[in-house]
């Protein structure tokens, strides 16, 4: 039997991936974490937790609840800081053939641009992905994700601080996601990430008190799928750049619907949580996939919903 | 040898009121945990629960491995209706365990509640040293393993809150009454716990009055048990230090409270 080799690789702008399956932020540490259970030459792209300038904390503890399906969690962009990411984690991460994309966020516009100018110089990272939709911040930072005025001025800032890809993550918890996909494009960003976690909240019914220490968390897991979905098929519809898919993605189906809505990519989050190689059974579902389907190319896969 | 492994459950036995042991076999060669260490299990094939849940190791033989849990919500509800010969995966063992025990120290060992797991599981491991255990429950329906300790000749003393067996008071009163009599030997003991946080706090503080070396085994809500998703941490001396991969057992005296 004559088997094709199929073409797993896809572009995320300038962004070249061997394969469309990348590790969500927040969810693989600094990629070191998960290195035991998953070979990560084999991932399309590391993408590690949250950084900003200085190391930050985080939340009290209790920072996680399970929910039906799903979990919330509040960890309050707990890291260690641009710094200590180049000099204790970079290293490691350079010695694997995979793209390394870092996650950073900052608490104004012009802390941004300068955590942004700082990772440019960097070798060894090979794009960035801006957080400006984590549900645990305060009510003024939350703007930078929700309002889309305040979204175009920070990812405007950011650009002209890095030649390197830009990814904007962007928050489900507005109205209207194509609008904040729209002003994200027309700010410069190279593709977008969709989406973060969903706010939420969780009550002890016999203490009567929040199950987190912080009250309400970011909803992840198979619970958000059908959102996730949903709102990666309206970015694809409205913005011109690519998009990663993520949120609740489990198994290699999940990872091809995200495709078919119109992820170019897709990332995973909560299942590494469950199943420390879900990135590496993903990939190789989306290949069996392919090869039963007769698909020889996964950018195929690519908005090939028929609606 | 990986970490993420199947097991076939050999029995799951209730010992006491919503206690129970569960006998693991793994189906694959496994690392062999240390007293302290823990295993993440998945007590469903399906999407809820969603996560694994953490628990800390019992006992361990040559081809099985014991966990002693108390059902307290869904995960552990689903647990205790498997059967022997289900299999579920399993991901271990995680964490540090407890230091090794320097020669000439008599070890301490208190247990709160279902914190009794990981301590009977050092108890096992150091029986030689002839270690002083105390055992606390809320209740004498609750106290565990005292047959168990009794049948590797550790007689444990024994305190419950509401004084239906042993001293009435916490663990931590009754071992403050033993310090006190025998304060001139401290020096030559360390102490291991596990139990509820405030337990552990007022042991931490009870320590620091005698000066004595003392450890505990922590507890956190988590999802990875690897270190990746920072959801367990607690604070330290050194900062903020997860449970799952830096402990779950940390110095008492390091721990801001």
């Amino acid at each position: 039997m004559v088997r094709l080799k199929s073409n797993l690789s896809v572009n995320i702008g300038k962004l070249k991936l061997k394969n469309p399956v990348m590790t969500a932020s927040g969810t693989f540490g600094y990629g070191e974490e998960y290195a035991g259970f998953v070979d990560l030459n084999k991932l399309g792209a590391v993408v590690v937790k949250g950084l900003s300038l200085n190391p930050s904390r985080g939340n009290p503890t209790p920072r996680i609840v399970e929910t039906p399906s799903g979990m919330l969690n509040a960890i309050g962009l707990q890291n260690i800081g641009i710094k200590a990411f180049i000099k204790d984690k970079l290293p490691f991460l350079k010695k694997y053939d995979t793209k390394v994309v870092v996650n950073f966020f900052g608490n104004a516009v012009k802390e941004y641009a300068e955590a942004a100018r700082r990772l440019s110089g960097e070798s060894g990272i090979h794009a960035l992905e801006m957080n400006i939709s984590c549900p645990n911040k305060q009510a003024g930072w939350i703007a930078f994700g929700t309002d889309p005025k305040v979204t175009f001025k920070v990812v405007s800032a950011v650009r002209k601080a890095t030649p390197l890809p830009l990814i904007v993550k962007l928050s489900p918890n507005v109205t209207d996601i194509k609008i904040m996909a729209k002003a994200a494009e027309d700010a410069g960003a190279d593709a977008l990430s969709v989406i973060n976690t969903i706010t939420g909240m969780s009550i002890n019914i016999k203490t009567r008190r929040p199950h987190l220490a912080n009250i309400t968390g970011g909803l992840s897991g198979p619970a958000i799928k059908p959102v996730a979905v949903r709102m990666v098929w309206e970015c694809y519809k409205t913005a011109s750049i690519p998009i990663i898919g993520m949120g609740g993605i489990i198994t290699a189906d999940d990872a091809i619907e995200f495709m078919l809505a119109g992820a170019a990519a897709v990332a995973v989050g909560t299942a590494n949580f469950i199943n420390p190689k879900a990135t590496m059974d993903i990939l190789k579902g989306i290949t069996a996939f392919m090869s039963k389907e007769g698909i020889n190319d996964v950018k195929r896969l690519i908005g090939g919903v028929e609606c | 040898m990986s970490k993420l492994f199947l097991a076939s459950i050999k029995e799951n036995k209730e010992i006491a009121g919503s206690h129970y042991i569960l006998t693991l076999s793994p189906l694959t060669k496994t690392i062999k945990p240390q007293p302290g260490q823990f295993f993440m299990l998945s007590v469903s094939n399906g999407l809820d629960p969603l996560l694994k849940r953490p628990f800390s190791i019992f006992r361990v033989s040559e081809k099985h491995f014991q966990i002693l849990y108390r059902v307290v919500g869904k995960a552990t509800e689903i647990l205790k209706n498997k059967k022997a010969g289900d299999v579920i995966e399993a991901l271990g063992p995680l964490g540090n365990g407890f230091p090794r025990i320097k020669p000439n120290i008599k070890p301490i060992l208190i247990a709160g509640g279902v914190g009794v797991a990981p301590l009977f599981a050092l108890a096992e491991s150091v029986k030689y040293k002839k270690p002083l255990f105390f055992l606390g429950a809320r209740n004498k329906k609750e106290l565990l393993c005292i047959n168990e300790l009794r049948k590797i000749r550790i007689n444990p003393v024994i305190a419950t809150d509401d004084g239906s067996a042993g001293l009435k008071g916490t663990v931590v009163d009754a071992l403050s009454a033993f310090l006190t009599r025998h304060s001139s030997l401290v020096t030559r003991h360390c102490i291991y716990a596990c139990g509820p946080k405030a337990m552990l706090r007022e042991l931490s503080f009870l320590a620091g009055k005698f000066n004595i070396e003392a450890y505990g085994a922590f507890e956190e809500n988590m999802a990875c048990g690897v270190g990746a998703c920072l959801g367990c941490m607690v604070n330290t001396k050194d900062g903020l230090r997860s449970v799952c991969k830096e402990g779950p057992v940390f110095p008492l005296g390091e721990i801001l409270w």
